[in-house]
């Protein structure tokens, strides 16, 4: 039986409205489900943290927990400044500074990866502070221990997928994708950062 | 569904039950007098079998439940706690956590069952989806029961897993890690995340069952495909499901569950990993993470490809592209016993898989990165190019005029 073409009516108004309504309505009580899933008060309140870094001699690390993350802190020798110093931008499977202080489209150059943003960043320079979680898929890399595996470029190697880092965190070979992230932290005296 | 109803009530009972809710009818048409084809081998066994495996890992699962705690601090301990404490506790934990392997060994055996004999092909397409979709439920569900032990490996396969959705970073900058961090519901791996796998690990299984559902119902409409690949075309093709094949899977059944004792009660951790029973530490990352023996050949196209989102795209595609085998494959001819070339590569693609898997318990370096990468690409090149163009170059071998003659040894009948 064809039907003739007719004028919409007042009844395909209404199921149009009442179906629209029903959808919108229905997306929106859906969002508390999805919601409660993101992290919660109690995940965000756990902000910051200090750290003392007196005692850690010259060539060595520590490891610190921040909002559930392991911080790597690494007083750096002279030579391994120079080593991270001495490579250029270009070489670099990703050349932004990756550090929380400073702007996001910075370069990665040594100075930028030990900068808290504050200006008095050649002072610091020996203090390496970094996210010790590797960009690939979020092991936890080696290098922190005295005889830990340190990678071809003598700063950090993730075991997992052969991710290799240098001496400022950065990538240089492996399947990670970034440099290992600079958290937000500032010198509150000579010897003692904030975190966070 | 298929064919016409030969239930008769015995008795009254039975009768006024017909008339309200025919589940008894419903039964015998389709598990008692349900015409089989007269020829499945062994291979045939294996959708019982993966049935009782379900059901071992649901009841089993029910009752670690009452005694499991899905807390951060305690998770672990109450496992240990299962295992020393619980009356038959070990016993129960065993079986869930082999049934688990057992489970995947079964699957992969139905999968490439249903590959050699082209039963994913018309009209069995929708059978071969809702399988493809069980399979992925599975892994999702093996994933989740495996990080609840909450030992080191547990926790850094949820950490290397749920990382993988990181990888959407490098396609809009900032999505990956809030996808990330609702998954987590934190900064990283924790108490928040192991509730939700608890819960979503419980969930899953009844979403499987209702899957198994309908994947019985899809194959009840057209019936079990048989290694000739002809469909039933005269009743002495058919015999009837039971008592010949409740015998024969339940025979087959048997040895299964032989084999699954063997597991439980003289290398119950064979298949596991020393490191499990070290708890979890956020701070310290195992030196060699490995995933369960059943998710090896993906973790291997993972590592094949040097970019992340890449290899994450690789690694989903490979499931993913099951689901549009029936499609991909051209060829008329449902057996690869009548397809003399596609029969070799579909082989050669079986042994690829069981190099896959291999290879991804290797570390990803030196040969073994360079085979990843060759296994990697041959999984795909089978898959995209081989299947189609294979079934359109290929001249079928000559097949008997029916399952009968076929069983009978008659002559089989050159292809046209």
């Amino acid at each position: 039986m064809a039907k003739k073409k007719t004028e919409p009516t007042r009844r395909d108004f209404m199921t149009i409205a009442a179906g629209s309504f029903a959808a919108v309505g229905g997306a929106a009580a859906l969002w508390p489900f999805i919601d409660q899933m993101n992290p919660d008060a109690s995940a965000l309140s756990l902000a910051t943290i200090e750290v003392d870094l007196s005692p850690i001699p010259v060539g060595q690390s520590i490891t610190v927990s921040w909002r559930g993350k392991p911080i790597f802190i690494r007083h750096r020798t002279p030579e391994e400044i120079e080593a991270a110093k001495a490579v250029k931008i270009d070489e670099l499977p990703d050349p932004e500074a990756r550090n929380d202080n400073i702007s996001a489209t910075a370069e990665a150059t040594d100075l930028n990866r030990v900068s808290t943003g504050k200006g008095d960043t050649a002072k610091h320079e020996n203090w390496m502070i970094l996210i010790g979680i590797c960009t690939h898929l979020g092991c936890i890399p080696k290098g922190q221990r005295i005889g830990d595996a340190k990678g071809e470029f003598d700063g950090w190697f993730c075991p997992c997928h052969g991710s290799h880092y240098d001496t400022a965190g950065r990538i240089r070979k492996g399947p990670a994708p970034r440099n290992l992230e600079v958290p937000v932290y500032e010198f509150i005296s000579e010897n003692k950062i904030k975190i966070g | 569904m298929a064919h016409v109803s030969t239930y008769k009530p015995n008795s009254a009972i039975e009768k006024w039950m017909d008339d309200r809710l025919p589940v008894m009818r419903m039964m015998h048409d389709q598990f008692n007098d349900f015409p089989t084809p007269r020829n499945l081998n062994y291979l045939w066994t294996f959708g019982g079998i993966l049935t009782f495996c379900l059901a071992v890992q649901m009841a089993t699962g029910i009752v670690l439940a009452m005694h499991y705690v899905p807390q951060e601090t305690m998770a672990f301990d109450s496992v240990e706690h299962i295992m020393r404490d619980v009356n038959f506790g070990w016993l129960l934990r065993y079986i869930h956590f082999n049934g688990a392997s057992l489970f995947f060994l079964a699957v992969y055996i139905h999968i490439a069952r249903g590959m050699y004999y082209g039963s994913y092909k018309a009209p069995r397409e929708v059978l071969w989806i809702i399988g493809v979709l069980i399979f992925l439920a599975m892994m999702a569900t093996a994933f989740m029961g495996y990080s609840l032990v909450w030992g080191q490996m547990s926790f850094w396969a949820v950490t290397v897993i749920t990382n993988l959705f990181s990888s959407l970073d490098s396609i809009i900058p900032g999505l990956g890690t809030t996808v990330v961090e609702w998954i987590w519901g934190g900064f990283s791996v924790g108490g928040p995340t192991l509730t939700r796998l608890f819960s979503l690990h419980y969930l899953l299984p009844f979403v499987i069952a209702g899957l198994v559902i309908l994947h019985i119902w899809a194959l009840h409409v057209p019936g079990s495909n048989n290694p000739t690949g002809i469909d039933i075309k005269s009743k002495s093709d058919a015999i009837s499901f039971n008592p010949y094949y409740t015998v024969k899977d339940g025979f087959a059944m048997s040895m299964f569950v032989i084999l699954f004792a063997a597991f439980v009660f003289y290398a119950p951790n064979f298949m596991g990993h020393p490191d499990n029973y070290i708890e979890a530490d956020p701070l310290v990352t195992p030196p060699h993470i490995v995933p369960e023996w059943y998710f090896l050949p993906y973790y291997a196209i993972l590592r094949a490809i040097p970019s992340k989102l890449l290899g994450v795209v690789a690694m989903f595609g490979s499931i993913g592209l099951l689901l549009f085998l029936p499609w991909l494959d051209t060829s008329k001819v449902r057996s690869a016993r009548y397809r003399p070339i596609f029969k070799w590569f579909l082989l050669l693609f079986f042994v690829n898989a069981v190099a896959l898997g291999y290879l991804g318990a290797k570390p990803p370096e030196g040969a073994f990165l360079i085979w990843g990468r060759i296994c990697t690409a041959y999984y795909f090149v089978f898959l995209l190019v081989i299947m189609p163009v294979v079934g359109w170059i290929e001249k079928p071998a000559a097949m008997p005029g029916s399952i009968t003659d076929d069983v009978l040894g008659k002559k089989p009948v050159p292809a046209k």
